[in-house]
């Protein structure tokens, strides 16, 4: 994963902040920080998703340290990525299965349309490519051709796929799958779930039956909970990710689409706010296209700033 | 319906008192003065951008909103209203939903030669394919279209299978799948078959593509080309951020979009991205889509979701949600004894465990009329169900008789019961003291009716040093 880890990324972050920096451009080009310039910053900030309490955050620390300073177009975006990029350090963790679990259990969820089932494909074919036995659980048994989505995934990258009929009850597959998973001795086993909205309270309880059922076999399963998260989403990824967390015991975070145009500044406020690990991003849809989360990275890209310049600058 | 809605409304309520939430809208603070200054309204307008942003419209589509109220708000007619508060929150609520599109919902247009193309554009995971499917079956049960649904998505594993299943699932035609087609090829296979065989629409359901891939989107230019759709609907996900904005303009300049369908406004998300979308491409939004099931498509109501947005609450939503949730024959027993005066605290126990089955509370919260406010003064915390757990307990520690008659627990039984629920006295006094104020605050909202609750909003409830203003001096707009 480390090796040409960033240019897509960053191709995609650079395209998705163009307007993000070249506003900054205009706004702060040799120009005196007063009230004004400030508004303009913050309101850059939320065209960015960050979320007003985070944007205001940031802005804030600018008034008390920077107010009335000549400033220039470097040393703004130098100091925003520094900011940005202390918020998100600590939650860039990477995706590391535990060995002694055999096999680690992963369950990914979301609400529909995230690219769950992508991001099983990527990140089977990642640990794959790691030489590591990966089976998948095709758990959507709700969405019309759900299973064989995943089933296309499964022949990519060679992993089994375990299958149950339509509209199977995806807790007793589960079940199934981890014993399998155990008999043939997998190291990963990744459980794809039914997109669903986190408001719909009988679809988180079935989410949560899935945990229970799986614990009657492996009383530490799942080894982690993922949280597929779309990077267009707007303030209600926050309420996304606090009820899912509250009742599946999300462990960490997968950001989709970061290839478009939107900035996914949303993540900065997640991670102000729940601090829960960032493990990877989605650049695209091909089995490669899965990047581990880079705090440096994203802050930079998020201003417009090209890699490495953050510390020159500054 | 009538009742149920009261219960859950009910019940939420005292949560909210329970966990002393303040009631301070903005537009009551205006209520209050009595004389409405060009200040008035600047603060006012400032709240209301906070709250379009909170919903995530986008930042210039706010801009240019407020600007407009602005000028609309600051004027004699409001200055010299009556109800200066009511005036400007009025003009709010006006130009919003006229900005959202006004009255009436826009019908797919069906005005051409069949086979009537549909072009279905948008975002990965905005929800094109289910769309298309429940597209094609509101055409073919309630206008009685002979309806062919062809996928051109070549990109995503199965999702031609996909949307094949849901064809058959809506007992439509699809069109028969060919591997290694391009889309361009799929299409107009897709206008053939139609003409040939008779079909009134054609449902050309794409690839979900990104609005900077200019590969696919140039693919996407080619099949409007070849086909000349009559419609072509952007999908569009009611959790959308400001990006929104990024994808309405090139979608537009690309394509030329007719149409807009919002999905997943059966979440709790304020939908902004709709406001954004109507004012970007200029097109009405025409449908929404409310759950999974094929039949959950519904014409676009502007009134509910511009409530919606301002965080004024989506009164039909709640209802709805209340309905969809809650247990039936409970909620009726419950009203039942609260109209009579008989509520006591096994039917409190009752009523927490169904407010507890709606999911989160601050969504719900999300959803009542000014309570936009207590949300944001809850700032990051989310409501503490854990407050319902504990009285859960506290009830059941209690026996039949102090739950029928709560008047009778005195010191040596709150003991007993706060040993037995593993609290401690104070709460079970807490507990005590809410109930009895629930009880007055049920006794209003009886007087009140539902009338007298849209109007005045959720603050009338509120019993005195509660809210914000004084009983029944809080006006929500409505």
């Amino acid at each position: 994963m480390a090796l040409g880890f960033f240019s897509r990324l960053k191709k995609g972050l650079s395209r998705s902040t163009q307007k993000l920096g070249g506003g900054l451009t205009s706004v702060f080009t040799k120009r005196k920080l007063d009230d004004e310039a400030l508004e303009e910053l913050e309101d850059l900030l939320i065209t960015a998703d960050l979320g007003p309490s985070v944007a205001g955050r940031i802005i804030e620390s600018f008034r008390r340290t920077r107010f009335g300073t000549e400033v220039s177009d470097a040393e703004i975006r130098s100091a925003l990525a520094d900011e940005i990029a202390s918020v998100l350090e600590p939650v860039a963790i990477p995706f590391a299965p535990d060995p002694a679990h055999r096999p680690h259990v992963v369950l990914m969820v979301g609400v529909n349309g995230t690219g769950k089932t992508t991001t099983i494909g990527k990140m089977a074919r990642y640990f794959t490519d790691q030489g590591k036995k990966v089976m998948l659980v095709a758990g959507d048994t709700f969405r019309a051709a759900a299973v064989e989505q995943l089933q296309v995934w499964g022949e990519r990258t060679g992993c089994t796929v375990i299958a149950g009929p339509p509209n199977a009850d995806a807790a007793g597959l589960a079940f199934e799958a981890l014993k399998q998973a155990k008999a043939q001795d997998a190291d990963l086993l990744f459980v794809d779930t039914a997109g669903r909205l986190h408001n719909k309270s009988a679809l988180m309880e079935e989410l949560a039956k899935i945990i229970r059922v799986m614990r009657k076999f492996d009383e530490t399963a799942p080894h982690s909970v993922l949280l597929v998260l779309d990077a267009t989403t707007g303030q209600n990824a926050m309420e996304q990710v606090r009820v899912f967390r509250e009742l599946v015991n999300v462990t960490g975070l997968v950001v989709t689409k970061l290839d478009g145009s939107a900035r996914g500044g949303i993540v900065v406020a997640l991670a102000d706010s729940f601090g829960l690990p960032v493990h990877a991003v989605g650049v695209g849809e091909q089995a490669e296209d899965l990047r581990p989360f880079s705090a440096q990275d994203f802050a930079k890209g998020l201003v417009g700033l090209p890699e490495g310049e953050a510390e020159a600058a500054s | 319906m009538f009742a149920q809605w009261r219960v859950s409304f009910w019940g939420i309520t005292q949560v909210f008192e329970a966990l002393s939430g303040r009631l301070s809208g903005v537009f009551d603070g205006l209520a209050k003065r009595g004389a409405l200054s060009e200040a008035d309204v600047m603060e006012a307008m400032r709240e209301v951008r906070l709250a379009m942003l909170d919903a995530d419209v986008a930042l210039p589509v706010v801009k240019d909103f407020v600007n407009k109220v602005k000028e609309r708000a600051v004027g004699a007619e409001v200055l010299e209203s009556i109800s200066p508060g009511q005036a400007v929150a009025k003009i709010v609520n006006d130009a919003l939903i006229d900005a959202l599109g006004g009255a009436g919902a826009v019908p797919i247009t069906l005005n051409a030669v069949p086979p009537v193309p549909i072009l279905m554009v948008g975002l990965q995971g905005s929800g094109k394919t289910t769309t298309s499917g429940k597209i094609a079956l509101r055409l073919s049960t309630r206008e009685r279209k002979k309806v062919l649904l062809a996928s051109l998505d070549t990109q995503r594993p199965a999702a031609q299978l996909q949307l094949a299943q849901l064809a058959t699932q809506a007992n439509v035609a699809s069109l028969p799948i060919v591997a290694g087609q391009t889309p361009v090829e799929i299409a107009q296979r897709a206008m053939d078959v139609a003409r040939r065989e008779g079909y009134d629409v054609v449902i050309l359901d794409t690839a979900g593509r990104l609005s900077i891939d200019e590969a696919l989107m140039e693919e996407v230019r080619q099949v409007r080309a070849v086909t000349q759709p009559a419609e072509t609907l952007l999908v569009v996900d009611a959790m959308t951020g400001q990006d929104a904005v990024n994808t309405a303009k090139a979608f537009n300049d690309a394509v030329g979009v007719t149409g807009v369908v919002m999905t997943r406004m059966d979440g709790d998300a304020r939908g902004g991205a709709a406001l954004s979308m109507k004012a970007i491409t200029g097109a009405p939004i025409k449908l929404t889509g409310s759950g999974e099931k094929l039949d959950a498509l519904e014409e676009f109501h502007p009134e509910r979701v511009a409530g919606r947005i301002l965080g004024l609450g989506d009164i039909a939503g709640l209802v709805e949600k209340a309905a969809d949730t809650l247990d039936h024959e409970e909620g009726e027993r419950l009203a039942k004894k609260m109209m009579a005066g008989k509520f006591d605290l096994d039917d409190y126990a009752s009523q927490i465990r169904q407010i507890s089955k709606l999911g989160s509370i601050s969504g719900i919260v999300g959803m009542l009329p000014g309570m936009g406010k207590v949300k944001e003064a809850l700032g990051d915390k989310d409501l503490d169900t854990t407050i319902l757990k504990t009285h859960l307990a506290i009830i059941s520690s209690m026996t039949k008789g102090e739950r029928k008659a709560p008047a009778i627990i005195k010191a040596s039984r709150k003991k007993r019961i706060a040993a037995g629920s593993g609290t401690s006295v104070q709460e079970v006094n807490k507990l005590l003291k809410q109930f009895d104020m629930m009880s007055s605050m049920m006794k209003r909202f009886n007087k009140l009716g539902m009338k007298g609750l849209m109007r005045q909003g959720m603050s009338a409830l509120m019993p005195k040093g509660m809210g914000g203003g004084p009983p029944g001096g809080g006006r929500p707009f409505r």
